[in-house]
């Protein structure tokens, strides 16, 4: 196991394994993505409350979930690169940032286009959960702007690394500052969170999340295959590829 | 089958928030790999720049 | 010229006294920053100036009625004082930095945070002191009521801490970058929505007449949090960019 390990953290290994993890990911995802958008948007009941709008559900939770999975995992990536200097995990929070960017894009806009049939708004101040994503969007900015302003990789990455961190902790009392605060204002129930969903619509979801999360992983290997380049690029065995990716071309 | 893209009257909501998350999702990937051939492409131009096979006492240094 | 050397010169040798004890290099950094405030007044007036101006700005572009500048006057007294506490950030290492001051810092063995921590209490008191303290006059003619006064200049207080903090860590981060004022704002101000939450809600609440410990005790933990930690983020920013 921890042969495995290190093995796993040897640049060289780790960029052939990414290289062929990624495709398995990427075809399970859209293989899984399929069944789930016939099963979400085919199969199941339309419910009684939101009709058909409740199926942007299917991509909104999804999204929401991944937007804050890819912060915590460039949180923690961060904390490890900075601990043990391994440049694997700055890697990966560099990686990460782009993706979890996206998502949380998508997690806000999903939100708004089903807000806006369900609660007769696009946008509403004081949901915790809307705000605290538009935050969580500007720390990813924020983040890749500062990763951007530095020549130096290193310092960018430890740079970022400490911000990654400083955010994580932001996002936990933004979100529960937010809840105290619309808690005052109103006392407005979006959802109703305690109905339980039929099996018909919760598995779509489910199998959409863990869809969303395997397409993650695709893409996280592909960009961090570069970035181990970049990171490597004065090895010997990083020569040699790129030679030999000239060759193809 | 119309009934289907009717989305009982949600078709403008459901649709665009499908799209959206269609095409951001297709990015990624259309940037991913972009990020790959263009990551390829500057470290060969480097490589050509300051190939170490062209300088002299490479060979000592890197053995 | 060689008065500049002279001041470098008695710093080098006050922290080379101060001999590994935090303590004694927090003082002497502190009473360094402060002697450079005096010298250079303008960096207590312009954030004051500026402050002033974005209050002014409000009651003609919104409304000078009362009843509408007592419902924004918290939330605008906040949003100007904090972009007014952002303004100095870009330069709380960037002299450092050129006349290489921060290298020594970083060289001479002593606490860092306890650097970092000096810094960010002398730029709490040059540049968000004097700031908490005009915006109660602010807050006068925004036509806050008297018994609010206290609970404003208490939150002022915390909050501008906290920013003073947490700019540190970002000013830190951006130490040699050029033009990086847009870029400190940038990381800056996502990480300040806690204590404007918690600060206007207090002050609105205080208005108002109604209790207002729980804002205020929460504000004091982000403050106090705050005030713990974003120092040793501020000084391992430092290194990270000296490296």
């Amino acid at each position: 196991m921890w042969k495995w390990f290190h093995q796993l953290a040897s640049p060289p290994h780790f960029y052939r394994l990414a290289g062929l993890w990624a495709p398995w990911f990427m075809g399970a995802a859209l293989v899984l993505m399929a069944y789930s958008l016939y099963a979400g948007l085919v199969l199941a009941p339309m419910d009684y409350q939101q009709k058909d709008a409740f199926r942007i559900i299917y991509v909104h939770v999804p999204s929401a979930y991944l937007s804050l999975m890819a912060y915590t995992m460039m949180a923690v990536a961060s904390a490890i690169g900075l601990i043990w200097r391994m440049k694997l995990a700055h890697a990966v929070a560099a990686s990460a940032a782009p993706i979890g960017a996206s998502f949380t894009f998508l997690a806000l806009f999903t939100g708004s286009v089903w807000g806006y049939p369900m609660w007769g708004t696009w946008w509403e101040w004081s949901d915790p959960r809307m705000m605290t994503e538009l935050i969580l969007l500007f720390l990813y900015l924020g983040y890749m702007a500062l990763r951007a302003a530095f020549e130096d990789r290193k310092r960018a990455d430890r740079a970022g690394a400490v911000l990654a961190i400083v955010g994580v902790v932001n996002v936990v009392l933004v979100h529960y500052s937010v809840e105290w605060w619309s808690s005052l204002h109103q006392g407005q129930t979006i959802m109703n969170e305690n109905a339980t969903m039929p099996a018909s619509m919760l598995t779509p979801l489910l199998t959409m999340i863990l869809a969303f999360t395997l397409f993650f992983g695709a893409l996280m290997f592909s960009r961090l295959r570069g970035e181990v380049l970049l990171r490597e690029s004065n090895a010997r065995w990083v020569r040699r590829l790129v030679a030999e990716e000239a060759a193809h071309a | 089958m119309l009934e289907f893209f009717a989305m009982g009257g949600y078709a403008l909501y459901v649709w665009s928030a499908f799209g959206v998350t269609l095409v951001v999702l297709a990015g990624n990937w259309w940037f991913a790999r972009r990020r790959h051939a263009q990551i390829i492409a500057t470290l060969r131009r480097s490589a050509q720049v300051d190939s170490p096979e062209a300088q002299p006492g490479f060979k000592e240094v890197m053995t | 010229m060689a008065d500049g050397a002279r001041d470098t010169a008695v710093g080098a040798v006050r922290l080379r006294e101060a001999a590994l004890q935090p303590f004694a290099s927090f003082a002497a950094v502190l009473s360094r920053e402060l002697q450079l405030a005096v010298r250079r007044p303008a960096d207590v007036l312009n954030p004051l100036f500026f402050f002033a101006v974005v209050a002014t700005l409000f009651p003609l572009a919104v409304s000078p009625l009362p009843q509408v500048l007592e419902v924004i006057g918290p939330g605008i007294v906040w949003v100007a004082a904090l972009l007014a506490a952002l303004l100095p950030l870009n330069g709380l290492f960037g002299q450092d930095f050129d006349d290489g001051t921060l290298e020594h810092y970083v060289m001479s063995g002593q606490s860092l945070v306890a650097i970092c921590f000096a810094k960010t209490v002398a730029l709490w008191l040059v540049a968000a002191l004097p700031l908490v303290l005009v915006s109660s006059l602010v807050a006068e003619t925004y036509r806050l009521p008297l018994q609010a006064l206290p609970v404003l200049v208490l939150a002022l207080g915390v909050g501008s801490f906290a920013l003073c903090a947490l700019g540190a860590v970002a000013a830190a981060l951006t130490v040699g970058v050029q033009r990086a004022s847009a870029l400190i704002a940038l990381l800056v101000l996502p990480l300040m929505v806690p204590v404007l939450i918690f600060g206007t809600r207090a002050v609105s609440l205080a208005a108002a007449g109604d209790p207002v410990a729980g804002p205020v005790y929460l504000l004091l933990a982000i403050g106090l949090a705050a005030a713990l930690l974003a120092p040793i983020a501020t000084a391992l920013a430092l290194r990270i960019s000296l490296d």
